[in-house]
C-alpha cells in the first residue's frame, strides 16, 4: 500500500486532487435537482481544470516568472520565447517549427530545462508561466459562462416559478399536453 | 473510334418541356394559353429530335458534355445520342403531342382540378424522359431516372384522394425503395470495379474486367431489379397500383414513357455495363431471361382475370415489358432487334388502348369490361382503333407488333432457346385471349348492357363518342400502329445501327 | 491586402458588433445594414482568401506580428480544409441576416440589436474556430461561440426554450471543459500549443506520441468535441436546444454549429496528431465507424418517431453528424471517407440551412409547427414548398442535389475501406429519410385525411386561387429570397461537385497518409 503511494499517488498528487475535484463537480452537474446546485457543480469542474494547468507550471524552489531589469536576476522569463524568436524571425510564415522545443519530461513539471537559455539565466529556478496565463483567459471564459447561466436560471425561475429541475420538466409536460 | 458530333441538340430538346414549365405555371389563368403552351413545347421538342435524326441515321452520335468530370473525382453528366435512344426519344416526343391534345380533351371533358399542376408536371416528366434516352454515362442515367420518378408523383396522385394516396405510396416505394437498395450499390459496384469510367461510349463499362459467373449475375439482378419501373416480377405491384393516375398520365407515362424508361435502362445495363460478351461468357443471362420469361406468363395470366380495364392493360403492359427485356437477356442480335423495334411497337399499341379506356371512361363513366359490352355501337371509332391496338400488342398483322415479334421469335430460336420460344408463343396467346374478347364483345354483343336481346341495328344517330380531342389522338396512334407495319423502315434502320453498335 | 484577410474575417464582424452596441439601441433598423455590411466583407474576404489558397498555398497570420512557436502567440491559418468552409460559413451568415430582417425584432424592437450584436459575434466566433492553428485559441473561440449561440437560443420566447438553452450551456460548458483538459496533455508532454508545431513534435519522437498521456489527450479532446457536434450518445442537448429557439437562430446554428465541430475534429485528426498517428498507431477507427452506424441509424429512427417538424430536423442532424464522423475515420486508402465528409459538411450546411428557412417561414407565415399542421402547404405556399421539396431530395440523397454526391463519396470510402455496415447504414438511412419527408409531402398534398373517392365537381379556377386565411401572414421577399438561395445553391454545389471535391483532394493528397501505407 505503502509502495503503491509512494509510486503512483505522491508524485502525481495534483493530479489525484484535479481528478477528484473535477468528479466531485460532474456529480453535482449531473445529480443535483437545483439548477443553481448544478451552475456549483460546473464551476467546480471548470476551476478542477484551473487547478491541473496552474499545477503543470509548478516547480520545485522556482520563483514566479517575473522579468527584472535588463534579464538579470531573477532570471528572465522563459528563454525559449527568445531563442525560438531569434531564429524564426526572418523566415517569416513558411518557416518549418523546430525540433528542438520537443518536451523531454513527460510530466511537465518543468520542460524547458534541458535547453541552454542564450539569455543566461537558469530557468529552473523560474515557474513555468503559460500555464498561468492560459488560464487568466479560461478564468474570464468560464466567469462569463457562469454569467449566462445564471442569467438564463433567472428566466427560467421567472417563467416557472422554481429552479427544481423535476418541478421544471412536469411544468414542461404538462403544458404541452394542454396544447 | 467512334464517329462523334458535339451539339447542343439533345439539351435543347431536353430543355423543350422544361422550359414550358413556368410558361404552364404564368398562364395557369389563360387555359388557352397553357394548353398551347403544352403544344408548342410538344412540337418544338418534337422538332428538336427530328434535326438530330439526320445524324444518327448517317451512323454518329451526338455528345454534349454537361457538366465536366474531372478524372478520377467525379462523373461527367453527359448527354450522349445512339440510335437507341434516338427510338425512344422519338417514340417518347412524338407520342406526347398526341397524349397533350388527347389530355385536354380528358381533363375538359372530366372537369379536373388543378390542371396546371397536371400540365406542369407532365412537362417536367418529359424532360426527364428524353434525358435518360440521352443519357450518356450511367449516373446521367440514373439522376434523370430518379428525377422521373418523382416528378410523376404528383400525377399519380393526382386526385388526391384515399386511393391515390394508397396508389402513389406503392409507386414510390417499389421505385425508390429499389433504386436506392439495389441501383445505388449496383452503380458504385461498378464504379469502383471499372476506375471510374461510367460512360457507354466505346466498348461496354465491364466488358474488359474479370467477373466471375455469380458477381455477374447478382449485379445483373441487382441492376434489373434496381431499374424497377422495368416491371420485372415480383417488383412490379407500383405498376397497377399507378393505375389510379388520370388516364392520359397511365397512357404516355406508364404505357410508354416511365415503363419504357425502365426497360430502356436495361438494355443499355445489358449492352452498355456488362456487354453482350461478358454475359454471354457465363451464360449469366439466361438467369434475366427466365425472370422475364416468368413475368410474362404470370402477368399474362392474372391479366386475363382482371375485369378493371385499366388494371388490365396495366397487367399487359408487365408482360410486354418483360418481352423487351428478355429479348435483350438473349443476346442474339434478331432479339435485341426486336427488343428495341417492341419498344415503339407496344408503345404506340398501348398508348391507343389507354387512350380508349380513357374515352369509355369520359362518355360513359364506365370503368369496367364486362359493363362494355354492346358500346361499339356507340363509340363506334374508340373501339375500332382498340382493336387495332391489341392488334399491335399481340403481335398480329397488319401492325408493327408483327414485326417485333417476329424478330424476337426468331431470336429465341436462332440462339437455341426452344422453351423460351415456347414462351413467346404461349404469351402471344394469352394476349388474343385477354384482348380480342373485349372488342369482340363491344361489337357482338350476346346482350347488351341492359339486358336486351341484341340485333339492334347500328345507327349513326346513337353514336355517342367521347370529345373530339379525345378521339382524334387515338385514332392517329391506331393508324400509326398499323402505318409502321407497312413503313417501318425508319424504325429497323435505327434498330439496325443499334445492333451494329453492340455487335461482339 | 489578401495577407490581412485572416485577421479581417475575425475583426469586421467584431466591429459590427461593436457599432450596433454603439448605436443599435436608438434606432433599430440600423442593425441590419450594419450587419450586413460587416458579413458582406467577410463574404468577399472569404471568397479571396480561398482564391488565394488555392493559387498559392496556405496563409499564415500571426495577431502582433508574435511567430510562433511562442506559447501562446494568435496564429490563424487559411488552407484548402478551411477556405471552402469560410465561403459557407459567410454565405449562410449573409443568408440568414436576410432572412432575420423581419423576424427578429417582430414583437419587441428593443431587443433587436441585441440579437444581431449576438449573431455577429457568433460569425465572429465561428470564423475564428475554423481559421486558429493553435489549440487553446480555439477553445476560446469554441467558448465565445458557444455563449452567444447560449443567448441567442434563450432569446426565444418559449419557456421550454430557456430551459433547453440552460441545459444546452451545462453540456457545451462540459464539452468545452473536456477539450480544454485534453489541450492541457498535449501541453505536458509536447510543450507548444501551435498545432504545426504539436504535430511536428508528434511525428519526430514516436515515444511522445506512443506515451498515454498522449492517447488521453487525443480521448479527451475527441470526447468534448463530440459534445459540441452532438455525437450520437452525446446528443441529448441539440434537439430542444434548437427546436425552441427563434428561427433566425435555429437557421444560423443548426447548418453550423454541428458543422464547424466536425470540422474541429478533422482538423485535430489531421494536423494535430495526424492521420498515421490515429488509424495505424491508436487502430480503433473500426469502434467510432460503429459509433457512427448507430448514430446514424438511432438519429434516423428517432426522427421517424417526431411529430413536431423542426424537432424531426434536429435528429436529422444527430445522423447527418454520424454520416460525417464516420466517414472521417473510414480510414480507407485513398481518403475517400475524409472527402466525403469534408464535402458533406459544405452539402449539409446547405440542405439543413434550406429545411430550417422553410421550417422557419412554415411557422411564421402559417402557424404551422408539428407536420401535420402543413396539410395543403402546397397549395398555400407552393414555392417554399417546392424548396423545401429540394431540401428535403438532398436529405434523401437524390441526385442532382449535393446530398447524393456526398453518400456517393461516402459510400465509395465505405466499400473501399470495407466497412459494409456504414455502407449498409447510409442506405438504410437514405430509406428512412424517403419515409420521413413524403410522409409530409403527402400530408401537404392530400392533406391529413383525403377524400374517400375523388370529385370531380371541383372547379378548376377556384381550387388553383391561392386563399389566404385570415391567421397567415403575407410572404415576405426577405423570408423567400434565401430560402430560394440556398435550393439553388443546393442543386449547383451537387452539379458542381466534380471541382470542389477536386479542391479538396488537393488538400488530401498533400497529406503524407495517402501515400504511406495504410
Amino acid at each position: 500500500m505503502a509502495e503503491f503511494i509512494h509510486d503512483h499517488i505522491q508524485p502525481y498528487f495534483n493530479y489525484w486532487v484535479y481528478v477528484i475535484i473535477m468528479m466531485i463537480g460532474l456529480w453535482a452537474l449531473i445529480a443535483k435537482n437545483n439548477l443553481i446546485k448544478k451552475l456549483i457543480g460546473l464551476s467546480i469542474f471548470q476551476t478542477a481544470i484551473i487547478l491541473f494547468y496552474v499545477s503543470m507550471g509548478v516547480k520545485d524552489g522556482a520563483t514566479i516568472p517575473i522579468l527584472g531589469h535588463h534579464g538579470s536576476s531573477p532570471p528572465a522569463s522563459e528563454h525559449r520565447l527568445f531563442e525560438d524568436l531569434d531564429e524564426e524571425e526572418p523566415k517569416k510564415a513558411h518557416g518549418k517549427p523546430v525540433d528542438h522545443h520537443a518536451a523531454d519530461d513527460e510530466h511537465g513539471e518543468d520542460h524547458t530545462h534541458g535547453h541552454a537559455g542564450h539569455h543566461k539565466t537558469n530557468p529552473d529556478l523560474i515557474a513555468n508561466p503559460l500555464p498561468h496565463v492560459l488560464m487568466l483567459t479560461a478564468i474570464v471564459v468560464g466567469v462569463a459562462t457562469l454569467g449566462v447561466a445564471l442569467a438564463i436560471s433567472q428566466m427560467i425561475f421567472k417563467e416557472f416559478g422554481s429552479l427544481e429541475e423535476d418541478e421544471i420538466l412536469e411544468e414542461i409536460k404538462a403544458s404541452a399536453s394542454d396544447g | 473510334m467512334e464517329n462523334t458530333v458535339n451539339s447542343l441538340l439533345p439539351v435543347w430538346a431536353c430543355l423543350a418541356s422544361l422550359l414550358a414549365v413556368p410558361l404552364i405555371v404564368i398562364f395557369r389563368k389563360e387555359i388557352f394559353l397553357r394548353e398551347m403552351s403544352t403544344l408548342l413545347a410538344g412540337v418544338v421538342k418534337l422538332g428538336f429530335v427530328l434535326m438530330m435524326l439526320p445524324i444518327i441515321l448517317e451512323g454518329k452520335t451526338i455528345v454534349t458534355e454537361l457538366v465536366p468530370g474531372i478524372s478520377g473525382i467525379n462523373v461527367p453528366i453527359v448527354f450522349r445520342v445512339d440510335a437507341l435512344g434516338m427510338i425512344f426519344a422519338l417514340v417518347a416526343s412524338s407520342l406526347w403531342i398526341a397524349t397533350s391534345i388527347y389530355a385536354i380533351g380528358y381533363m375538359r371533358g372530366l372537369n379536373e382540378h388543378s390542371q396546371t399542376r397536371f400540365f406542369a408536371f407532365f412537362a417536367l416528366s418529359l424532360s426527364a424522359t428524353l434525358g435518360v434516352a440521352f443519357a450518356g454515362n450511367l449516373l446521367t442515367l440514373y439522376l434523370f431516372y430518379e428525377m422521373l420518378s418523382l416528378s410523376t408523383w404528383p400525377l399519380v396522385t393526382h386526385h388526391q384522394d384515399k386511393e391515390a394516396r394508397g396508389g402513389g405510396r406503392t409507386y414510390l416505394s417499389y421505385l425508390l425503395g429499389t433504386s436506392v437498395a439495389f441501383a445505388i450499390p449496383a452503380i458504385l459496384f461498378t464504379y469502383l470495379k471499372a476506375d471510374g469510367d461510367l460512360s457507354f461510349s466505346g466498348p461496354a463499362i465491364l466488358a474488359g474486367s474479370d467477373m466471375g459467373f455469380l458477381p455477374a449475375v447478382l449485379l445483373l439482378l441487382a441492376f434489373a431489379f434496381g431499374f424497377s419501373k422495368a416491371g420485372l416480377m415480383p417488383f412490379h405491384s407500383w405498376l397497377p397500383g399507378a393505375m389510379v393516375a388520370p388516364t392520359p398520365v397511365s397512357a404516355l407515362l406508364h404505357a410508354v414513357a416511365v415503363v419504357k424508361v425502365g426497360v430502356f435502362c436495361v438494355i443499355r445495363v445489358v449492352t452498355g455495363v456488362f456487354g453482350i460478351d461478358l454475359l454471354g461468357k457465363f451464360g449469366a443471362n439466361l438467369v434475366l431471361c427466365w425472370i422475364a420469361a416468368f413475368t410474362v406468363i404470370v402477368s399474362s395470366l392474372i391479366a386475363l382475370s382482371q375485369d378493371n380495364l385499366k388494371r388490365r392493360l396495366a397487367f399487359s403492359t408487365i408482360g410486354q415489358l418483360s418481352y423487351i427485356v428478355l429479348g435483350v437477356a438473349l443476346l442474339h442480335e434478331l432479339a435485341i432487334k426486336g427488343s428495341v423495334l417492341h419498344i415503339a411497337a407496344h408503345a404506340v399499341g398501348k398508348i391507343t388502348l389507354f387512350f380508349c379506356a380513357g374515352a369509355i371512361f369520359v362518355a360513359t363513366g364506365k370503368k369496367y369490361i364486362s359493363q362494355m359490352a354492346g358500346l361499339g355501337k356507340q363509340m363506334p371509332f374508340t373501339f375500332a382503333a382498340f382493336f387495332l391496338g391489341s392488334l399491335g400488342v399481340i403481335g398480329l398483322p397488319p401492325s408493327i407488333g408483327l414485326i417485333s415479334k417476329f424478330h424476337l421469335l426468331l431470336g429465341a430460336a436462332e440462339a437455341g432457346q426452344v422453351a423460351l420460344m415456347v414462351v413467346f408463343l404461349i404469351s402471344t396467346i394469352l394476349n388474343a385471349a385477354y384482348f380480342l374478347p373485349i372488342s369482340y364483345e363491344a361489337f357482338f354483343p350476346k346482350k347488351d348492357s341492359e339486358g336486351d336481346l341484341v340485333n339492334t341495328k347500328f345507327q349513326w344517330s346513337g353514336v355517342k363518342e367521347a370529345p373530339l380531342a379525345c378521339v382524334i389522338p387515338l385514332c392517329v396512334t391506331a393508324s400509326l400502329t398499323v402505318g409502321l407495319f407497312f413503313f417501318p423502315g425508319l424504325l429497323l434502320e435505327l434498330a439496325d445501327l443499334f445492333v451494329g453498335s453492340v455487335k461482339p | 491586402m489578401v495577407d490581412q484577410i485572416p485577421a479581417v474575417l475575425v475583426l469586421a464582424p467584431l466591429f459590427g458588433a461593436l457599432l450596433i452596441g454603439l448605436i443599435g439601441h436608438r434606432d433599430h433598423r440600423v442593425c441590419f445594414p450594419i450587419a450586413l455590411a460587416s458579413l458582406s466583407v467577410t463574404f468577399f474576404g472569404a471568397i479571396a482568401a480561398a482564391q488565394h489558397v488555392f493559387t498559392n498555398g496556405p496563409m499564415d497570420y500571426f495577431v502582433g506580428g508574435w511567430e510562433k512557436p511562442l506559447g501562446i502567440g494568435i496564429h490563424l491559418r487559411i488552407d484548402a480544409l478551411n477556405a471552402l468552409l469560410l465561403i459557407a460559413i459567410a454565405t449562410v451568415a449573409v443568408l440568414v441576416t436576410f432572412f432575420s430582417i423581419r423576424r427578429v425584432g417582430e414583437k419587441n424592437t428593443e431587443k433587436t440589436h441585441y440579437f444581431y450584436i449576438l449573431f455577429l459575434l457568433l460569425c465572429l466566433g465561428l470564423f475564428g474556430i475554423t481559421i486558429a492553428a493553435d489549440a487553446f485559441n480555439l477553445f476560446v473561440l469554441i467558448e465565445v461561440s458557444s455563449l452567444t449561440s447560449y443567448g441567442l437560443i434563450a432569446m426565444g420566447s418559449s419557456r421550454s426554450g430557456t430551459y433547453a438553452a440552460f441545459n444546452y450551456v451545462l453540456m457545451g460548458t462540459v464539452g468545452a471543459s473536456f477539450y480544454l483538459l485534453g489541450v492541457g496533455y498535449l501541453y505536458l508532454t509536447t510543450g507548444s500549443l501551435n498545432m504545426q508545431d504539436i504535430h511536428t513534435i508528434l511525428g519526430s519522437n514516436p515515444e511522445i506520441a506512443q506515451s498515454k498521456a498522449v492517447t488521453i489527450a487525443f480521448i479527451f479532446i475527441l470526447v468534448g468535441i463530440w459534445i459540441k457536434m452532438a455525437f450520437f450518445p452525446l446528443y441529448g442537448w441539440l434537439p430542444n436546444a434548437y427546436s425552441y429557439s427563434p428561427s433566425s437562430t435555429a437557421c444560423f446554428l443548426a447548418p453550423l454549429m454541428t458543422k464547424i465541430s466536425v470540422y474541429v475534429m478533422i482538423r485535430v485528426m489531421i494536423s494535430v496528431f495526424g492521420l498515421e498517428w490515429i488509424f495505424v498507431s491508436l487502430g480503433w477507427s473500426h469502434l467510432v465507424v460503429w459509433l457512427a452506424v448507430i448514430a446514424i441509424l438511432a438519429g434516423s429512427v428517432l426522427a421517424l418517431a417526431q411529430r413536431e417538424i423542426k424537432k424531426m430536423l434536429c435528429y436529422l442532424i444527430v445522423a447527418e453528424v454520424g454520416y460525417m464522423v464516420g466517414g472521417a475515420w473510414l480510414a480507407d486508402e485513398g481518403l475517400w471517407g475524409m472527402t466525403g465528409a469534408l464535402y458533406h459538411i459544405l452539402a449539409d450546411a446547405a440542405m439543413t440551412l434550406c429545411l430550417f428557412l422553410a421550417a422557419g417561414i412554415f411557422v411564421k407565415r402559417f402557424r404551422a409547427r408539428e407536420i401535420s399542421d402543413l396539410e395543403g402547404m402546397f397549395r398555400k405556399a407552393p414555392w417554399v414548398m417546392a424548396a423545401f421539396v429540394i431540401g428535403a431530395l438532398a436529405m434523401i440523397g437524390v441526385p442532382p442535389t449535393c446530398g447524393f454526391f456526398s453518400k456517393f463519396y461516402l459510400i465509395r470510402g465505405g466499400l473501399d475501406a470495407g466497412h459494409w455496415e456504414y455502407v449498409g447504414a447510409l442506405l438504410i438511412s437514405s430509406l428512412i429519410n424517403a419515409v420521413l419527408f413524403f410522409r409530409i409531402f403527402e400530408i401537404a398534398f392530400f392533406g391529413n385525411k383525403p377524400a374517400e373517392g375523388h370529385d370531380h365537381s371541383h372547379d378548376p379556377h377556384e381550387t388553383e386561387e391561392l386563399p389566404v386565411a385570415s391567421n397567415e401572414a403575407p410572404p415576405v421577399w426577405s423570408g423567400n429570397l434565401p430560402l430560394f438561395a440556398t435550393a439553388v445553391i443546393i442543386i449547383l454545389l451537387g452539379i458542381y461537385n466534380g471541382p470542389v471535391v477536386a479542391l479538396i483532394r488537393t488538400f488530401l493528397e498533400e497529406l503524407p497518409i495517402v501515400a504511406s501505407s495504410l
